[in-house]
């Protein structure tokens, strides 16, 4: 079975598998570098376009509001803004709740989708069914109050999910005063 | 024992969930759906059978004292190997199994088949043993996830069988996980017994 240990052969097996080891992971990671970029952006790209209104182009950028750094993007066709798209994070129930929120160019709520959840399924994972999440679209911040209905706001809660259906409408709360920020700055109004 | 019998064992005598009882988080935590188990029970046969291939090859080789830390490198080495390979190539999976998949690492099956079995045995015997306890823990933690999804979702793969105002949430819980894995190593003891 096993070799005999003595100090020499023990250092020399470990210092052995874990170069073969490392070697092998870091070929592996340039290899699979580019196919993980690409599976990122596309899912990026196919949440922007479900949230804004149709766009020719987007372009990244970074708010910051009350320390925390809020991924966004603009969306252009020809060279006026049609929407915006933020990236909100937020603390659910089982974890982070991480939301894109679009908006159209007026600063209505165009649509949400969530791009990563820990919610228990059945219960607050109904947060990305459409009978929940529907509620968020073409909604005005000015007129509706975000807000769970429990809470004295205009947004229904899923059942029994109500943390989850809190951090949900969090999320988008959140992200309309990104977008007050993002729209407001100076160098974004050229 | 014949190359037959490995794999069989594997499925049936020794069958790492319900008879072993190896590897209980995953098997409780990730079965929430028949295609999460059975992604997470693929995924650990992957694993599996590439662990007990290399540590049957090198095992000779390894020095007593230093074999488990030694194990856990070419386990860990395999483990990320299939991370970056999922994240690359099937990111939905990826991101539903999370924090599973790189849990792998500590999955006590492995490194109790490279302890049990592949560093007593040829390279060939274990990767049959690999498939044949990876197909084990698959089959459980599928069935689990099947059980669990049709009383608590309704639905099976995915589609929608019974409508929802007739499910009963707690299965896609975890006292579901409980309940099912209990009735389910029951029945498996029926089975296994008349034979």
């Amino acid at each position: 079975m096993a070799a005999k240990s003595s100090f020499k052969n023990m250092v020399i097996c470990l210092t052995v598998i874990c170069l073969v080891c490392s070697s092998l992971l870091a070929f592996f990671n340039g290899l699979t570098e580019e196919p993980i970029r690409v599976a990122q952006a596309k899912k990026t790209e196919t949440s922007l376009a479900q949230v804004m209104p149709a766009f020719e182009r987007t372009e990244a950028r970074s708010v910051e509001l009350d320390g925390t750094e809020y991924p966004c993007y603009v969306a252009t066709a020809g060279d006026a803004v049609v929407g915006y798209a933020v990236e909100s994070s937020v603390i659910g129930f089982g974890g982070t709740l991480k939301v894109m929120v679009g908006f159209d160019a007026a600063g209505t709520v165009w649509s949400t989708m969530v791009l990563s959840h820990s919610e228990t399924p059945g219960l607050g994972a109904k947060c990305t069914e459409p009978a929940f999440k529907d509620q968020f679209d073409r909604l005005d911040p000015a007129v509706k109050s975000l807000q769970v209905s429990k809470d004295g706001g205009d947004i229904d809660a899923i059942t029994a999910s109500t943390i989850t259906s809190r951090a949900y409408t969090k999320a988008v709360a959140d992200a309309c005063r990104v977008y007050a920020a993002l729209s407001a700055a100076p160098e974004h109004q050229e | 024992m014949n190359k037959l019998q490995i794999i069989t064992k594997g499925i049936v005598k020794e069958n790492p969930t319900f008879v072993l009882l190896l590897g209980m988080c995953p098997t409780l935590a990730t079965t929430t759906s028949a295609i999460n188990g059975m992604s997470m029970g693929l995924a650990t046969m992957a694993v599996l059978i590439l662990s007990n291939i290399t540590i049957s090859a090198i095992a000779r080789f390894i020095p007593d004292k230093v074999r488990i830390p030694s194990y856990i490198v070419v386990i860990a080495t395999f483990v990320t190997l299939l991370q970056l390979a999922m994240q690359a190539y099937v990111p939905d999976i990826y991101e539903t199994l999370g924090l599973f998949i790189p849990l792998i690492v500590v999955n006590c099956i492995i490194l109790g088949r490279a302890e049990a079995f592949a560093n007593k045995n040829g390279v060939v015997d274990s990767a049959l043993d690999g498939v044949g306890i990876g197909l084990g823990f698959t089959l459980a933690l599928t069935l689990l996830g099947l059980v669990r999804e049709l009383l608590g979702s309704g639905s099976l793969f995915g589609w929608q069988l019974i409508p929802s105002q007739y499910n009963i949430l707690a299965f896609v819980l975890a006292p579901g996980a409980f309940i099912v894995l209990a009735y389910l190593m029951v029945l498996f003891r029926k089975v296994t017994a008349k034979k």
